[in-house]
């Protein structure tokens, strides 16, 4: 197998998602692009896992992980830019400055 | 405690064949072996109570009371124990060394030891429980006890050393003790001052003791008693060093003795110690401190006794306590405060057992020791329940208490006989066997000792000191008791707290003579026997039986001192004024001003070291602690100045600037927060970009 061929996959879905992570205003957007480079990150795992040949299939097992924190964080975030939305009429971030003092 | 009872290192004298001692001493079992107990025990709740004694129900008496009794039973069963059962075994506990000399902690418990157990233990439990009385309503009740517990506690480390180390430190508690009880009502200058005289004049007489100890201690090479008692054993031939240093070793020991236990000259401490409650006066003249000198003489017996070491010694003890019994009995006769005619009543009787130590009668002086622990406190008592009652010392005060307090009349009475050495009350007995002591002293005295001669004539004081200790209780008992009431309380008798100690002691007064009647019973002579005999053979006389010629002059003596007592004091004079200002010219004025040793040590020895040293303190006080307190002001004073500065410019600059220098840079910092979610992901990722271009460059 060509081994570069899946890490410039993934290098390139991770530019994605890091540049929809830094250019989306709506909450909803910035996640879903935040999804991106997690699978991004499984691609890495699981090309990796493959090409070592692990004796365990490590990689294939955190990307599984990954894929299981990932729901996770994505039922948060949703419950979290819902509920936002709900007290603010508007999802978007430039918006959300309550961390500044 | 157990892994130190372990460590223990116990000396089991060997049994040998004593003069008429031949059964084993034993090592007591584990009633000895606890015995640590007594001397600890009150020490610590001495400390309890100044802590908690207030939140007690009963303000620390409780506690001070429960130890007592603890120490009067161990001490009874003690004695129970030893009767049956002759016990001699020490134990000692190392806590330090000093070249080959160890210092040891330790615990005696042999026939000296016990017998002084028993005393203190009994006498003070009564003494405690008659406090309680006595002391009620005072500001300073628990610390009193306290003091009281201290001063018991101490006697108890004194009695049960069994080196001299433990010895000095028990002989120094008892002597802080006794200041802190003698100055208890501090309030009057007369009382803190008396407590000063007392701890001064012992201090003066403890050199001696610190001398001679060192001196035993050096030549012996050891500390422990035990040590020394074998070196003399050993004989002359063989401890060479310890029978040169003997005789000064001896005499310095005495000197010591001589403090705590009141021998003219040192005496003068003792009346003026009336000064603190009259409980302590009980209990000092009669279980603690002022035994201890002859507990000290009788614990060190054998190097007075043995010839070629002190013995030479003992004619000087002799000659001091036949001149302490005859003298300070005759200060009696003119004082009108009631505690300080039984003050000088004790001083001559410790006369009396200093002297019979130096005629060499270990058990008679002793045996005084333990009868007289009995009536002195109970006269004390007896002379406190009255105090209590007219609220005066003063004899001229009293007078008719006979009907208002009949129980303090008639243990006072009991215990009045029994100093007198009325048959069959306990001073007959053991005043007979003072007297039986002088006599066999004035037939076998050598002239190392002072010879014969020395003997008889102390045999004749002794007879008159009786003489003189029967006029004086009579004049006591006539004017407290007898006649019309002259003062102006209402006097009633003393609580039950008070009174059935009275009891107690007068039982003892009465009975305990019987213990060692000559020929008949020799209970006494066995208790104190067993350990001192060991090893030394005829160590003292013993009378077979009764000496029916001296004991007939005793008793005559002590009956012409009653009548002589009761013709001038009694009845039939023609008035009460007359009976009160009764005098013999010549003698009187000298006894008022009790022979002028108080004003010869004002005068000669207090005053002109006190008088030169007070100027000179002044002037150093004032020329040269000044100055230097002065200078050191103002050098400080130059140096906060410069303090000042460093303070205001150099630390206050460094903290102002710190902050400065914090809040620019936190005004520069706080424009990096925004509050933009993106604006910080962007620098993490750049920040990343940064680091990952880093690593990969770096490698």
């Amino acid at each position: 197998m060509i081994l570069s061929q899946f890490i410039i996959l993934g290098a390139a879905l991770f530019s994605l998602g890091v540049y929809g992570v830094l250019t989306r205003r709506n909450a909803v957007l910035v996640l879903l692009s935040v999804e991106l480079m997690l699978a991004a990150v499984n691609i890495n795992f699981v090309a990796f896992d493959v090409f070592l040949r692990d004796s365990i299939a490590g990689g294939q097992i955190f990307s599984l992980f990954v894929i299981a924190v990932a729901a996770a964080e994505v039922g948060i975030g949703l419950a979290i830019v819902l509920l936002i939305f709900r007290n603010r009429q508007s999802a978007n971030v430039d918006e959300l400055d309550l961390m500044k003092l | 405690m157990l892994q130190l009872l372990t460590n223990l290192n116990t000396i089991i004298l060997a049994t040998e064949e004593g003069g008429g001692h031949a059964e084993a001493l034993s090592d007591g079992g584990v009633l000895a072996s606890m015995a640590w107990l007594i001397p600890v025990v009150p020490m610590v709740a001495a400390f309890a109570i100044v802590f908690f004694g207030k939140k007690m129900p009963y303000k620390g008496w409780d506690i001070a009371i429960g130890v007592m009794a603890f120490e009067a039973l161990y001490g009874t069963v003690l004695l129970l124990s030893h009767i049956s059962n002759p016990i001699a075994k020490d134990f000692s506990v190392e806590i330090a060394k000093i070249g080959d000399m160890a210092i040891e902690w330790g615990w005696s418990v042999d026939g000296l030891s016990i017998m002084m157990y028993f005393v203190v233990g009994v006498v003070g439990f009564l003494v405690f429980a008659y406090a309680k009385g006595y002391m009620e309503g005072d500001i300073r009740f628990t610390w009193f006890f306290a003091s009281f517990t201290l001063f018991a506690g101490g006697m108890l480390v004194l009695v049960s050393a069994p080196n001299f180390i433990q010895l000095i430190v028990g002989w120094e508690l008892v002597g802080v003790a006794s200041w802190l009880l003698i100055g208890h009502y501090w309030e009057e200058h007369e009382n803190s001052s008396a407590a000063i005289k007392a701890f001064l004049t012992n201090k003066v007489a403890d050199v001696g003791l610190f001398i001679g100890a060192i001196m035993i201690s050096m030549s012996v090479g050891s500390f422990r008693f035990s040590d020394v008692m074998h070196a003399i054993e050993e004989g002359a031939a063989h401890s060479p060093v310890l029978a040169q240093f003997a005789f000064w070793a001896g005499l310095a020991l005495f000197i010591g003795a001589m403090g705590k236990s009141a021998q003219f000259p040192l005496h003068v401490w003792l009346p003026d110690a009336m000064a603190g409650p009259t409980p302590v006066s009980a209990l000092m003249h009669a279980a603690t401190m002022v035994t201890a000198g002859i507990y000290l003489v009788g614990r060190m017996f054998p190097l007075y006794a043995v010839e070629g070491f002190a013995d030479e010694v003992r004619w000087i003890i002799i000659t001091i306590g036949a001149l302490t019994l005859f003298l300070t009995g005759l200060i009696a006769l003119v004082q009108d405060d009631i505690k300080k005619v039984l003050a000088y009543s004790t001083l001559s009787q410790l006369g009396y057992m200093m002297a019979a130590m130096g005629a060499g009668a270990y058990t008679a002086g002793l045996f005084h020791l333990f009868t007289h622990a009995f009536f002195k406190a109970l006269l004390f008592l007896g002379a406190g329940s009255v105090i209590h009652s007219v609220h005066s010392n003063n004899m001229s005060d009293m007078g008719g208490l006979r009907k208002h307090m009949p129980q303090t009349f008639w243990t006072f009475a009991i215990g009045s006989v029994a100093l007198a050495g009325v048959i069959p009350f306990a001073g007959f007995w053991s005043k007979d066997e003072i007297l039986a002591s002088f006599e066999y002293a004035g037939g076998h005295y050598t002239a190392a000792q002072g010879g014969a001669a020395l003997g008889t004539a102390v045999l004749w004081i002794a007879i008159a000191g009786a003489f003189v200790t029967a006029f004086y209780m009579t004049r006591t008992v006539w004017l407290t008791f007898f006649g019309e009431y002259k003062g102006k309380a209402h006097p009633h008798e003393s609580p039950k707290i008070m009174t059935y100690p009275l009891i107690g002691l007068a039982v003892g007064s009465a009975l305990f003579g019987f213990i060692n009647w000559p020929g008949v019973t020799h209970v006494f002579t066995d208790i104190v026997g067993g350990r001192a005999y060991e090893g030394f053979h005829d160590l003292e006389h013993h009378a077979e039986s009764l000496n029916a010629v001296l004991a007939l002059l005793g008793l005559a003596a002590a009956g012409l001192g009653w009548y002589l007592g009761w013709r001038i004091w009694g009845p039939d004079r023609e008035t009460q004024a007359e009976r009160d200002t009764f005098k013999v010219n010549g003698l009187y004025p000298v006894l008022e001003k009790k022979y002028y040793i108080d004003d010869a040590y004002m005068n000669g020895v207090i005053k002109p070291i006190r008088g030169p040293i007070a100027a000179a303190m002044n002037w150093f006080n004032g020329h040269v602690l000044d100055f230097i307190v002065n200078g050191a002001g103002l050098l400080m004073k130059s140096f906060g100045k410069v303090v000042y500065w460093f303070d205001q410019r150099g630390v206050d600059g460094a903290i102002n600037a710190s902050g400065a220098v914090t809040g620019a840079g936190g005004g520069m910092l706080r424009l990096l927060q925004t509050g933009k979610v993106q604006q910080y992901a962007i620098l993490i990722f750049a920040a990343t970009v940064v680091l990952v271009a880093g690593l990969v460059i770096w490698f």
